[in-house]
């Protein structure tokens, strides 16, 4: 997702860089929240990687440094990231990474899920709201404690991470 | 602190009152965006603020407590009037030569680091710049008066896409290094979302609302429903604004402080800020001003918060 076409400008400290989808009503500190996730999923930030630093952020998308530590804020309450007084923020979780054979085997028994939908006549956005549903209410009744809520917003993630994944795990189904 | 506070402001050119019972308080650390269509007074407010013009009525003061126009407040403020009016007969290195001269305080190496930055060459007239490096030019002028507030009337008003891009990069970068406090003025109201955190909204000379962005999103509401019903809700809730068509009407709320049960067979949605904006703009009558009670005086027309609906 951040990968920089030539002729982009100096990056900084960190692995990732934030883009910004302003169409999407997502508001816009949740939107670097989700997408520091993604890269912890994705394996493109690990324990230990900086933040892209306030000033950095701010001075390639012009945004409010306040929607930005903002983010790193929310980051901190989810046992994500942690700030280091006159350095930055740096990722201090990790998220959800299952061992690639558990990724394949899940994968593989929801590319038959995908198959089955689809020959009951199900297109792509009918399959991404059931899913959610069924997610909302899986989380709803089962594991209350268990991720931090907000992000967990129906629709959204499903759809992002769809894409994220379609990108950079192609090769493991 | 607070960065700007004004009470019963109101300024009078001859027989016209550009700006009419304007009471708001800033608290520093935001930045704000000041919103009204052409006319609406925004020019007139800011150079009340920045001492350009003296009120006809009321007061206002600046950085916890300044009086706006004294010399404490002009070296802590800088403000950048509208079209970012430059010498264009001096080169880049005269203006700064210039602007050092002429100010308390000045750091020469940030206004030259910062203009390397920008690869905008000190020995070029002003002139010969692009708007958009005259525009940065006069932010780094501001930047190196040190201030702790910057003003800038209608900045974005004549940049192209790509200017106003970087232009609101390098100030939201100046605001994340120096924690300085913005207010801006502005017509264009998409993609102020991204920017300000606060905003002032000003029509015809008053004051509509005030306030976080975030409070005044979390303060509204779009309900929809069938457009037979429109009027019975308009009547019992503060409806800012209402769409309707055949059937469905559109109607934008003001929740004050308590959320309102749905009516059946209508849904809430919430609102986004252009929306919000707009919505204001096209009724100047609603205000949603929360805080002191108005004071008593010739602005009792807006103080239901409904607007007069035909």
């Amino acid at each position: 997702m951040s990968g920089n076409p030539p002729g982009t400008e100096a990056a900084g400290p960190s692995p990732i860089a934030f883009r910004l989808e302003p169409g999407s009503g997502v508001p816009t500190y949740l939107q670097l929240v989700q997408q520091v996730e993604q890269a912890l999923r994705l394996g493109y930030l690990e324990p230990g990687d900086q933040l892209p630093r306030v000033k950095d952020v701010v001075g390639s998308l012009a945004i409010n440094p306040n929607t930005v530590l903002k983010a790193y804020r929310e980051l901190e309450h989810r046992g994500l990231a942690g700030g280091r007084p006159g350095q930055g923020t740096f990722v201090e979780g990790t998220l959800g990474r299952v061992g690639l054979p558990e990724q394949t085997e899940l994968r593989r028994a929801l590319v038959g899920w995908l198959r089955a939908a689809d020959e009951a006549g199900l297109d792509a956005d009918g399959m991404v709201a059931l899913f959610s549903a069924a997610l909302r209410d899986f989380t709803d009744s089962a594991g209350n404690g268990q991720p931090a809520r907000p992000s967990q917003r129906p629709g959204r993630p499903g759809r992002s991470g769809g894409r994220g994944r379609g990108s950079a795990a192609e090769g493991v189904a | 602190m607070n960065a700007v506070e004004a009470a019963g402001l109101s300024k009078r050119f001859r027989r016209t009152w550009a700006l009419r019972d304007c009471t708001l308080t800033v608290p520093a650390g935001h930045v704000v965006a000041l919103v009204g269509p052409n006319g609406a007074g925004k020019t007139t407010l800011l150079n009340l603020m920045v001492g350009l013009t003296a009120p006809t009525t009321g007061s206002v003061t600046v950085l916890g407590g300044e009086q706006a126009g004294s010399a404490a407040a002009r070296s802590a403020i800088a403000f950048v009037a509208q079209d970012a009016p430059l010498y264009g007969n001096l080169s880049v290195a005269d203006t700064l030569h210039l602007a050092r001269n002429l100010n308390l305080r000045w750091d020469q190496r940030r206004a030259t680091g910062r203009l390397a930055e920008l690869g905008i060459p000190l020995n070029r007239k002003v002139g010969k710049l692009s708007g958009g490096q005259q525009a940065q030019l006069a932010l780094t002028l501001a930047v190196a008066r040190l201030p702790e507030l910057i003003i800038l009337d209608e900045p974005l008003a004549r940049l192209d896409p790509l200017a106003r891009h970087d232009f609101m990069a390098s100030l939201m970068a100046a605001v994340a290094e120096d924690g300085l406090s913005v207010l801006f003025s502005s017509h264009v109201v998409a993609e102020l979302e991204r920017v300000a955190d606060y905003l002032i909204v000003l029509s015809r000379g008053q004051m509509q609302m005030s306030g976080t962005v975030d409070d005044l999103i979390a303060g509204h509401c779009v309900l929809t429903g069938p457009a037979a019903e429109a009027d019975i809700y308009s009547e019992r809730l503060p409806v800012v604004h209402i769409r309707r068509a055949g059937v469905q009407a559109h109607l934008l709320v003001r929740m004050n402080g308590h959320a309102e049960p749905v009516p059946p067979g209508w849904t809430a949605h919430p609102v986004d800020l252009e929306e919000l904006v707009l919505a204001y703009l096209r009724e100047p009558g609603a205000s949603a001003l929360p805080g002191p009670a108005r004071l008593p005086g010739p602005a009792a027309q807006s103080d239901t918060g409904v607007a007069m609906l035909s």
